[in-house]
């Protein structure tokens, strides 16, 4: 019994000094937003891998989503004659959901991992320790310009997957299951509202942001070796997704319970 | 100017620097040596604050360097690491010129360029050199393009951690003559971890050797050969037989 409260204890205290150490490297990082010097170049470098580099990934992932998310609407709506509100369906859920958490899912699984892998790499072979002794502080310029292009550049990246994911069951829709175009499009802008399309972008600037942390900070704590390596961007990629998934549950809940 | 006083590090139970005392005046040349895994680059890790010590005082200046300015404390130093730490994605001349890229001691591009070159001729490698990335040059080649870097804000204080490892005779000479150069024409204080033991006459002014996790012997390089310790005098002659053990 004491055995399995110890064990109980141990957990949750090991959780506890995690998430206080997140804290405190989500602190680190906010404070070097306002003090120089700044690095324009990484924030530029880093604005390039996270957001352009993406796009392909995140038109291709929503392009495919959208166009299954019409064929599901429309089979599951034909049951009770409701197939006509495949437009509206598919608008409001890429919009408010599948749009960002798929790009952000897909984010976690190409930047984060490389954000993680690269900056592990840079402390097992001791570059983050020479940055330290060219006086160049690691969070300000390895950390900070990833995260701030994350955050601002994945609300664009949200907002390109959702007006393609709609753009994917609009193909569905009209070249497969029939829809007028003018009316699936007219149907569809008529139906979005300014909070659905608000929480999409904010949704996609959280998520972006934990993408990218969880990158540079599984990336710092790497241990020695190959396998510090390794586990620092398996456990930075696990870490990323469930933390985009619970934060998307607790933003649905704080934008549309009420 | 560098003064530590009882440092003590251990790594979990391994415990790695035992009670380390070492004086190192200004513009002298010391050089640390000791067996592999002796604890020299961690040594020098704490006097830069890339490890903290568990107990013990390191002083630079007479100022104890956990109270001191961190940035203006950094900006005096420069390091060579043992493993080169160049930074990958960038061409060799911008990580020589790393520091003067950015930062207090910014300025321009050009220039930048022009010292990185200039400091590249001075570790023996041509300004071809200068464009190709760290992973396209030998190990020798990285490791003095990080000694390139080390000196390239001409610091006052340098660290070398094993600079003529990797390197053939020529170029280990060359190092040498460099690092001594550096200490002698611009006044710097070095501290240089080597094994190889005709570096240490050639660059040293005082030696130290690490040994069990405390400078068992250290004194000027001239007294180095009839110090009469028995620790110091099978290192230098390189014998299996002695009172360190082989297997460590
Ligand atoms: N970051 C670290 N974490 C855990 N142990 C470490 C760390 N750094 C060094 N050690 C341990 O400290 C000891 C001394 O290492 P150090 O690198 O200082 O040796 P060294 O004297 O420089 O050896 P060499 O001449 O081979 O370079 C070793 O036993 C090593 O395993
Ligand atoms: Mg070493």
């Amino acid at each position: 019994m004491s055995r399995l409260l110890a064990a109980i204890g141990a957990t949750t205290l090991g959780l506890l000094a995690a998430i206080g150490r997140l804290a405190l490297f989500v602190g680190e990082t906010l404070s070097h937003l306002f003090r120089p010097p700044f690095y324009p170049r990484e924030f530029g470098h880093a604005l390039i891998q996270i957001g352009y580099f993406s796009l392909p990934v995140v038109g291709l992932t929503a392009l495919f989503t959208g166009g299954a998310l019409a064929l599901q609407i429309y089979a599951g709506g034909s049951r009770f004659d409701a197939q006509a509100v495949v437009p509206q369906i598919v608008a409001i859920g890429m919009v408010r959901e599948l749009g960002p958490v798929l790009v952000g899912l897909m984010i976690a699984a190409r930047v984060t991992s490389s954000i993680a892998a690269e900056i592990a790499t840079m402390k097992v072979t001791e570059q983050i320790d020479a940055l330290v002794t060219l006086s160049t502080h690691p969070m300000k310029y390895l950390t900070l310009p990833r995260v701030l292009a994350a955050t601002l550049v994945m609300p664009v990246l949200v907002g390109i997957g959702d007006i393609i994911g709609i753009f994917g069951g609009y193909l569905v829709g009209t070249e497969r299951l029939g829809f007028n175009a003018a009316a699936y499009l007219k149907n569809t802008a008529d139906f979005l509202t300014r909070l659905d399309i608000i929480s999409s972008l904010v949704k996609g600037a959280v998520f972006g942001f934990i993408a990218a942390l969880m990158g540079c900070y599984y990336g710092m704590q790497s241990d020695r070796g190959a396998m510090g390596v390794g586990r620092a961007t398996k456990s930075s990629v696990v870490a990323a997704a469930i933390l985009i998934l619970a934060a998307n549950f607790i933003l649905t809940e704080a934008f549309f319970s009420a | 100017m560098i003064r530590l006083t009882d440092l003590h590090k251990s790594f979990g139970n391994n415990a790695v620097l035992r009670g380390v005392d070492l004086h190192v005046p200004k513009g002298e040349s010391m050089v640390v040596i000791g067996g592999s895994g002796t604890g020299k680059s961690v040594l020098i890790k704490c006097i830069l604050g890339l490890i903290t010590p568990d107990s013990g005082v390191i002083e630079v200046d007479g100022q104890d360097v956990t109270e001191a300015d961190r940035d203006a404390f950094l900006a005096r130093f420069g390091m060579l690491f043992q493993g080169g730490a160049l930074f990958d994605s960038l061409p060799v001349w911008q990580n020589v010129a790393f520091r003067l890229l950015r930062g207090s001691l910014k300025r321009p591009k050009s220039e930048a360029r022009e010292i990185a070159i200039e400091k590249l001729r001075r570790v023996g490698l041509s300004s071809d050199v200068a464009d190709r990335l760290p992973a396209e040059l030998s190990g020798g080649m990285q490791k003095r393009v990080g000694l390139a870097r080390a000196i390239a804000a001409n610091p006052e204080i340098i660290f070398f951690d094993e600079p003529t490892t990797g390197l053939d005779p020529i170029m280990a000479g060359v190092i040498n003559d460099l690092i001594r150069e550096i200490v002698t024409e611009m006044g710097a204080t070095a501290i240089t971890i080597t094994h190889d033991m005709a570096s240490v006459r050639a660059i040293a002014d005082d030696v130290a050797m690490l040994h069990a996790g405390k400078v068992r012997w250290s004194g000027p390089v001239s007294k180095m050969d009839d110090s009469g310790d028995p620790y110091l005098h099978q290192f230098i002659t390189g014998s299996a037989e002695g009172p360190i053990e082989a297997i460590r």
